[in-house]
């Protein structure tokens, strides 16, 4: 089992009466509510989490990427990764991921990640979502009906760049280059491990299939919702009679633990609601334009992520809700591990990503989270899949004699 | 009206509503479509022979696949009139199907007879800027659609049952499927250029407004009769931006008046 520290940096200064005054958290929010001065202090104390994550043992640390949102800071993960790569030397680096079709050119993706690649000693883990409506076609214009078929060049464009070893001429519908020439190269070859973060697009299934490429369901409705999903991934992967290898699936699950259930109520229920009852509060509007999905995904009847319904039920969740749904996995440490246990034997991931610094929860509160599940539940979750345990496909390969972060910079004269 | 399906040359489906005799008229819906009521249509078809063909993705039409941008819109408006065998047709366009018969009025201006431009969308002035229909919820469109929204809301809703969950599964794929496709010339800024070429349109021609058009202002109407030599502006009291819906018997009026 592999377990990503991940930390979508929410902004956790959004006044009480949010939801009354503002219509969406995400693509109109009026950026007077941002204070660059607080952004500074928490851009260092998000990072200083994710290396502290490392530092405890996590398998990855992820970032990701999203555009005018309060709850993530990070419209380009790249320079968050950029970061964490100088201070850490073990962890994966996952960044899930770069929206490929919203980069003109692509390559540049595939250049920034070869930097991070390289940078890193080969512990990329590249993402490349379709990238969400409200990022995608609301803040980057793309139309809607075009992005998947943008999105299916760029990637095109992409592993040819890596793969290539001369300069080649690309002609596509939305990039033409007459010299193609990726300059650097990932360590990783062919390729660094490539996850593809799905909402619920049915033909994701496919293309992740075609490519051996990680599906990786990233929701925040929690690990019972998440199994319509996964059960159709799985169904399809043993349809095209692929092996049923769990690290072929990755899941992203709120967790919060404490020293027993009714402490972690006490510590967390508040930065927990903030996020659900708050961060979540996006404008219906901005959350399906037609299009976006396919006839063949909405005939399918997959539900959005972000339904109207669903969109509506956020802001009144209860913690007694939010728990006995699992929409977040939280309590003492043998809880957490007993819900963990049905979450990856449930879905069959051998990858989790865990939310584990909630809406506007402290930083002492986070660390506290962290240390317990890194101590007393990630060791007790190791050996779910023992005879997966060698299947390193859909993990880095870092090289051996890669550096490490200088921790004393010693001045001379 | 009847109904009668045509292949292009490209290679799209194209479903028409044909109806009267007499000089041809070709109409273009708006990112609606065409409703399944539209007395306008048949109050033309008494004096013209209307064609009203269904973009793909809208009604039966299909072929959504072979058009990704405006050039390709503007060409399939020309290849659908080469396929229906009319010639030199009075080309009448409602909003959407207003910037494509201004686009195809301005590629090939000698094959336009006289050219009706309603609610066009196509120009863009950042000092009024058009609403972003395509983040808005179908609760929302009356208001913004129809001088009189409450009858515009059972306008829109006619004959539906809201009950009938697979009917409503069916309409929210349909709607999607058309305005996926109306999209390719509208998101995120309704606006491929047009006015760079609006110089070329020599065929006469009539813009018509509602005054209460809050999708589309007047003043667009007032831009496209600044930018197209000769244009006159018509602005109809008690009507929104679905004027021939709205007024029919006013808009079928003024169109025939224009028209002759």
């Amino acid at each position: 089992m592999y377990f990503t520290w991940f930390n979508l940096m929410p902004w956790p200064y959004l006044p009480d009466d949010f939801r009354e005054r503002h219509r969406s958290i995400w693509v109109d929010i009026p950026n007077t509510l941002y204070d660059p001065r607080k952004g500074h202090h928490l851009y260092h104390r998000y990072m200083n989490q994710l290396e502290y994550a490392e530092a405890l043992g996590f398998d990855g640390i992820g970032v990701n990427e999203h555009h005018q949102n309060g709850y993530g800071l990070m419209p380009s993960p790249n320079v968050i990764a950029g970061g964490l790569v100088r201070r850490t030397s073990r962890a994966a680096i996952c960044v899930i991921g770069n929206s490929i079709a919203l980069y003109n050119p692509p390559i540049r993706v595939a250049e920034e990640f070869a930097m991070l690649d390289v940078l890193s000693g080969g512990r990329l883990i590249a993402g490349f979502p379709v990238g969400t409506p409200m990022d995608t076609n609301f803040c980057y214009g793309q139309i809607p009906s075009l992005t998947r078929d943008k999105y299916a060049e760029a990637h095109e464009l992409i592993r040819k760049a890596w793969a290539s070893d001369e300069p080649f001429a690309f002609d596509g519908k939305y990039t033409q280059l007459r010299y193609v020439n990726c300059w650097p190269k990932p360590i990783q070859q062919p390729h660094p491990p490539i996850y593809i973060p799905g909402g619920g697009s049915i033909e994701t299934w496919d293309f992740c299939i075609d490519n051996d490429y990680n599906y990786s369901y990233l929701s925040f409705t929690g690990y019972k919702r998440g199994k319509l999903l996964m059960d159709g991934y799985w169904e399809q992967v043993a349809k095209r009679a692929k092996d049923e290898s769990p690290h072929r699936g990755a899941f992203a699950q709120t967790v919060c633990v404490a020293d027993t259930d009714a402490e972690a109520e006490r510590l967390y229920a508040e930065h927990v609601k903030y996020f659900y009852n708050r961060c979540l509060h996006i404008y219906p509007g901005f959350a399906d334009p037609p299009g976006y999905r396919t006839i063949k995904t909405l005939k399918y009847g997959a539900i959005s992520n972000l339904t109207e319904d669903a969109l509506a039920k956020f802001p009144s969740l209860t913690w007694k809700e939010l728990v006995d749904d699992r929409y977040v996995i939280a309590g003492s440490p043998e809880t957490v591990r007993q819900q963990m246990e049905e979450l990856v034997k449930g879905l069959h991931v051998g990858h989790v990503f865990c939310l584990m610094h909630v809406g506007d929860m402290t930083d002492e509160k986070a660390r506290h989270s962290t240390r317990l599940f890194a101590e007393k539940v990630m060791p007790r979750l190791r050996d779910v899949w023992p005879e997966w345990k060698h299947d390193t496909r859909w993990w880095i390969h870092p090289m051996e004699d890669r550096l490490q972060p200088e921790k004393h910079l010693e001045v001379t004269r | 009206m009847n109904a009668r399906t045509v292949e292009t040359k490209r290679g799209a489906k194209v479903r028409v509503l044909e109806g009267g005799r007499g000089k041809p008229l070709v109409f273009l819906h708006g990112a609606g479509g065409l409703f399944g009521e539209n007395p306008f249509l048949d109050r033309l078809a008494e004096r013209y022979h209307v064609l009203a063909p269904e973009l793909p993705g809208y009604g039966e039409s299909r072929g959504e696949e072979l058009l990704d941008d405006m050039l390709d819109f503007a060409l399939h408006g020309w290849d659908v009139v080469a396929a229906l065998g009319v010639e030199r047709p009075h080309l009448v366009g409602h909003s959407m199907g207003g910037m494509i018969a201004a686009e195809m009025a301005a590629l090939c201006p000698s094959d336009v007879d006289k050219l009706v431009l309603v609610s066009s969308t196509g120009l863009w002035l950042p000092e009024q800027p058009i609403p972003d229909l395509f983040a808005m919820l179908p609760f929302e469109y009356a208001r913004l659609l129809f001088h009189d929204p409450e009858k515009g809301a059972a306008l829109l809703t006619e004959g539906f049952d809201f009950s009938n969950l697979d009917a409503l599964a069916d309409f929210y794929i349909a709607n999607s499927r058309r305005m996926a496709m109306a999209a390719k010339i509208l998101f995120p800024i309704p606006n491929r250029r047009l006015s760079k070429r609006l110089y070329r349109v020599t065929a006469e021609t009539l813009l018509v407004w509602g005054k209460s058009d809050r999708l589309t202002p007047p003043v667009y109407g007032e831009r496209f009769r600044d930018a197209i030599a000769g244009a006159r502006l018509v602005v109809l009291d008690e009507a929104g931006h679905m004027v021939p819906y709205e007024q029919p018997e006013m808009f079928v009026s003024v169109v025939g008046g224009f028209l002759g």
